[in-house]
């Protein structure tokens, strides 16, 4: 763990983050730091709350307390627009496309309020190839792993520092899965950090650096892919515990 | 011959029609609010370029741009501070407030304007003056001329919302406001942007309206709103051109029965309303989900 | 138990009223209870049913034409309530009809069409009296003072009646459903529940009411005029309506009878300013509804707790939704 915190300051920092659905306690005391050029995975079952933390970072949520810094700043209190603006870009759960429009106009949404930066829609269609044929097509006539690569565009054009993927591989293919995946090496080229949110562990390993996970709103597990175990992980997952877990907490 | 003419002039007043409804219709497709004032507010604009008109002698046709920016900007203004607010409560409560809003901008008119009709006078000669197709055919320009407007406006309007920046922000928030927020979008200002643009058009008509017949304070209720929205309803949501086709329906069925028998205008208008409702409730050019 | 010999003594009360009161004084009463029973009804449907109705002058306009249509011929108008009250019921089937699929927006506007519709085609038969309206016979010959009492007795025992069958129709099974629908609509059509029937029937309920209470509109004012400014089809009806309800508190069967009293005081204070009170009651009412949703009585009742009929009542309507999650108290992060 101390090799990340030599000379580098943290881009994204989340302090012990309680979060309420309702009364439903959905996060309880997560915190997490991630630092540039990290592509770090919250890993869970369904329900653990992996959305829920990705969500209250890219503010769509209020948490109940605790604290997220992103580049030295406290943005807790920041709109969801104004994170996305400043950096803070989420592809949401479910793809959410602008249904009644264009590929290419889908992409010029996400630019509105982009920062400056090397992405742009040119070099979206660099990356996926086949969008720049269809991009007069309306979005809702894709296929799924089209659509989740229009929504990663759009996320990109926007030039953020730290992208938020949120279950990117849901309803799609494996073979799908792995071609979107296959992306993430030009993204973090490009000096994006990555935090993502993926239901299949086995993906997740492949890609992060980092990892975290979650059960029902703890942390259950937090570590390298060298670090942990396989055991370990399945232990974390499922909420084994007996004397041979450690939870990487110290 | 009367019929050629009176169905000319439904098609024509369809027009106006057709830029009293989009105001409405876009309020609804972004916002899904249903603004009961939205009549009033062509009344209103309607007044205000009176009261201009009367205190700085400009031409008629010059208060149109002044009173649409004044309008625009008090539906930025009304949206972000009071429809908002409704809306972040639900649908009820959006219902009563721009309820209560057209109650009191009618009752406040009549106040300060008493019952009596007013009109925009645009000299007689001009509204008067027409052309002729033919020995029978008769055309009046100034209803050519309020069609042409209307249809220029909806083109604009068309325009702006497929490609400009806003027009697809206003969009995209439509279909989705969390991942247009997630985009950088602050859905409150585009939502500023869309009621400015609605209260713009139906200022527009309003004074468009002021020329053609004259004012009083229950119009935008009388028939103003009940139009806009048959209007809607006939040609079907979520196309501008569908709303244009509403209006010259609910024209040419006003033109034809009043045709038929003068005080069975207003009449036809509704019922060919209603027939829409029963037989084909998402209106002629929809091909989705109806209100 | 008590809330129900309490609202009897109110109701003897008000019965007895024509003796110590002066006819000025009961023709404001019969005002104010026109009023509650529109408001009632208004309360009804949007406040428990979820419908929105901007047109409930159309079923106010044809009540009173029920009245005065038999009295044309021969039939007294106290037996014409009946008539207006049945017939109006009867012209709801047809209008639910039309009306039914639109959602709540475009209901609350093909209302008011449909009113206006109704007063469109009543203006065309000049027999009843056309755009000019008709003088109401079959009154004449009455003393005024005693006339007076017994359109006031005619008025109360319509709003006793009107609020009756509301709490009655609530308690009923119709009443359950639109519990059911209230608190998840979805869930209760999944599980088989009648909701279109409830709704129709309140919307037919509402419509019987409105009907009544045009009755008796007509009979106090001796004559029935259509037209929208003034007439028995004005918009202003249901402005009136809808203020007092939310006003005095929606959902909630006092809250009508508040929100009435309200409207009758602003109405009598400002009567020499026109058409002001209506302005200061729309500027109360949205006041009201963004910051006191619960309207004068709701906000009482959470304060207090009282409630003189137990029906159990929920705060809002289908497609209301909170503003934002209450959080729980915050624990502390050590």
């Amino acid at each position: 763990m101390s090799t990340r915190t030599e000379n580098r300051a943290p881009l994204l920092e989340v302090r012990d983050l309680v979060v309420h659905h309702g009364q439903l306690q959905a996060l309880s005391g997560i915190s997490l730091t991630v630092f540039p050029g990290e592509v770090y995975a919250l890993i869970g079952a369904n329900g653990a709350g992996k959305s829920t933390l990705l969500r209250t970072i890219a503010g769509l949520h209020h948490p109940t307390s605790g604290s997220i810094s992103y580049d030295g700043k406290d943005v807790t209190g920041v709109r969801p627009e104004k994170r996305a603006s400043s950096g803070i870009v989420m592809v949401p759960e479910g793809r959410r496309l602008f249904t009644s429009m264009t590929l290419e106009d889908n992409l010029r949404v996400g630019a509105s309020f982009a920062r400056k930066g090397p992405w742009n829609i040119a070099r979206v269609y660099e990356l996926f190839p086949w969008m720049k044929e269809r991009r007069n097509q309306k979005t809702a006539q894709m296929s799924g792993g089209e659509q989740q690569s229009v929504a990663i565009g759009r996320a990109l054009v926007a030039n953020p520092r730290v992208l938020l993927l949120d279950e990117l591989s849901l309803g799609l293919a494996p073979v799908i899965v792995q071609r979107i995946y296959s992306m993430l090496p030009q993204v973090l080229e490009s000096g994006i950090t990555v935090l993502l949110v993926e239901q299949d562990v086995s993906q997740a390993l492949r890609v992060a650096t980092h990892l975290q996970c979650l059960l029902e709103g703890h942390t259950m597990l937090e570590g390298t892919p060298a670090e942990v175990t396989r055991e370990q992980v399945e232990a974390a997952y499922f909420g084994v515990t007996d004397g041979s877990v450690s939870n990487g907490l110290g | 011959m009367a019929w050629v003419n009176a169905i000319i002039q439904g098609l024509l007043i369809g027009g106006l029609y057709a830029l009293f409804a989009c105001g409405l219709s876009l309020l609804f497709g972004v916002m899904k609010v249903v603004n009961l004032a939205h009549g009033d507010l062509a009344t209103v604009a309607g007044y205000i370029g009176v009261g201009i008109i009367a205190v700085t002698h400009v031409p008629v046709l010059w208060s149109i741009p002044i009173v649409v920016v004044l309008m625009a900007v008090l539906g930025y203004v009304l949206q972000r501070s009071l429809i908002q607010a409704a809306i972040s409560r639900g649908e009820l409560t959006t219902l009563i407030v721009t309820f209560g809003l057209s109650i009191i901008i009618e009752n406040g008119l009549q106040q300060f304007f008493t019952a009596n009709s007013r009109g925009l006078g645009v000299g007689d000669s001009f509204i008067t003056s027409s052309f002729s197709i033919g020995s029978q055919i008769t055309i009046a320009w100034f209803n050519l001329g309020i069609f042409v407007l209307a249809v220029v406006v909806l083109l604009g309007l068309q325009q702006f919302m497929s490609a400009s920046k806003y027009g697809r922000l206003i969009r995209a928030v439509a279909d989705d406001r969390e991942a247009a927020q997630l985009s950088g979008a602050d859905y409150r200002h585009v939502f500023g942007v869309a009621a400015a643009i609605a209260f713009g058009t139906v200022a527009i008509a309003g004074i468009c309206d002021g020329m053609v017949t004259t004012l009083n304070p229950t119009i935008g209720t009388d028939t103003i709103l009940l139009f806009a929205f048959a209007s809607v309803v006939i040609g079907g949501l979520g196309s501008l051109w569908g709303t244009l086709i509403g209006g010259v329906v609910l024209g040419l069925a006003q033109a034809i029965g009043a045709q038929i028998n003068p005080s069975w205008e207003q009449l036809a208008g509704y019922a060919i309303f209603l027939l829409v409702l029963v037989v084909r409730p998402q209106g002629l050019t929809s091909r989705g989900a109806q209100a | 138990m008590w809330s129900g010999i309490g609202a009897l003594v109110v109701v003897v009360a008000l019965f007895l009223f024509p003796y110590y009161v002066g006819p000025g004084t009961t023709g404001i009463m019969v005002q104010g209870l026109i009023v509650l029973t529109l408001a009632s009804m208004w309360n009804l449907l949007a406040g428990y049913a979820g419908l929105v109705s901007v047109g409930q002058q159309g079923f106010l306009g044809l009540g009173a034409y029920f009245v005065l249509i038999p009295a044309m011929h021969g039939v007294t108008p106290w037996a014409g309530l009946v008539i207006a009250t049945v017939g109006a019921a009867v012209c709801a089937l047809p209008l639910w009809w039309l009306v039914a699929r639109l959602r709540l927006g475009y209901f609350a506007i093909a209302t008011w069409v449909l009113a206006t519709v109704i007063m469109l085609v009543i203006e065309q038969i000049s027999s009843i009296g056309g755009g000019t309206g008709e003088p109401l016979p079959g009154l004449t010959g009455m003393d005024p003072a005693v006339l007076t009492a017994y359109t006031y007795w005619a008025a109360l025992i319509v709003a006793v009646l009107a609020i009756g069958g509301v709490y009655l129709l609530l308690r009923s099974k119709i009443g359950l459903v639109l519990t059911a629908i209230r608190d998840d609509e979805r869930a209760a059509r999944s599980s088989g529940v009648r909701v279109g029937l409830a709704r129709m029937g309140v919307f037919i309920a509402a419509a019987a009411g409105c009907g009544a209470a045009g009755g008796v509109l007509a009979i106090e004012q001796l004559q029935v005029v259509p037209g929208t400014s003034g007439g028995v089809f004005s918009v202003q009806w249901t402005a009136e309506m809808a203020f007092a309800v939310i006003i005095g508190g929606i959902g909630t069967i006092e809250g009508p009878i508040l929100g009435t009293i309200v409207y009758m005081v602003l109405q009598q204070t400002l009567q020499s300013y026109n058409a002001w009170y209506l302005i200061v009651l729309g500027i109360v009412a949205i006041v009201i509804a963004i910051f006191a949703r619960r309207g004068l009585w709701g906000t009482l009742d959470e304060r207090f707790n009282i409630r003189l009929f137990p029906v159990g009542y929920h705060l809002w309507s289908p497609g209301e939704t909170r503003r934002r999650q209450r959080r729980p108290e915050a624990q502390a992060v050590q």
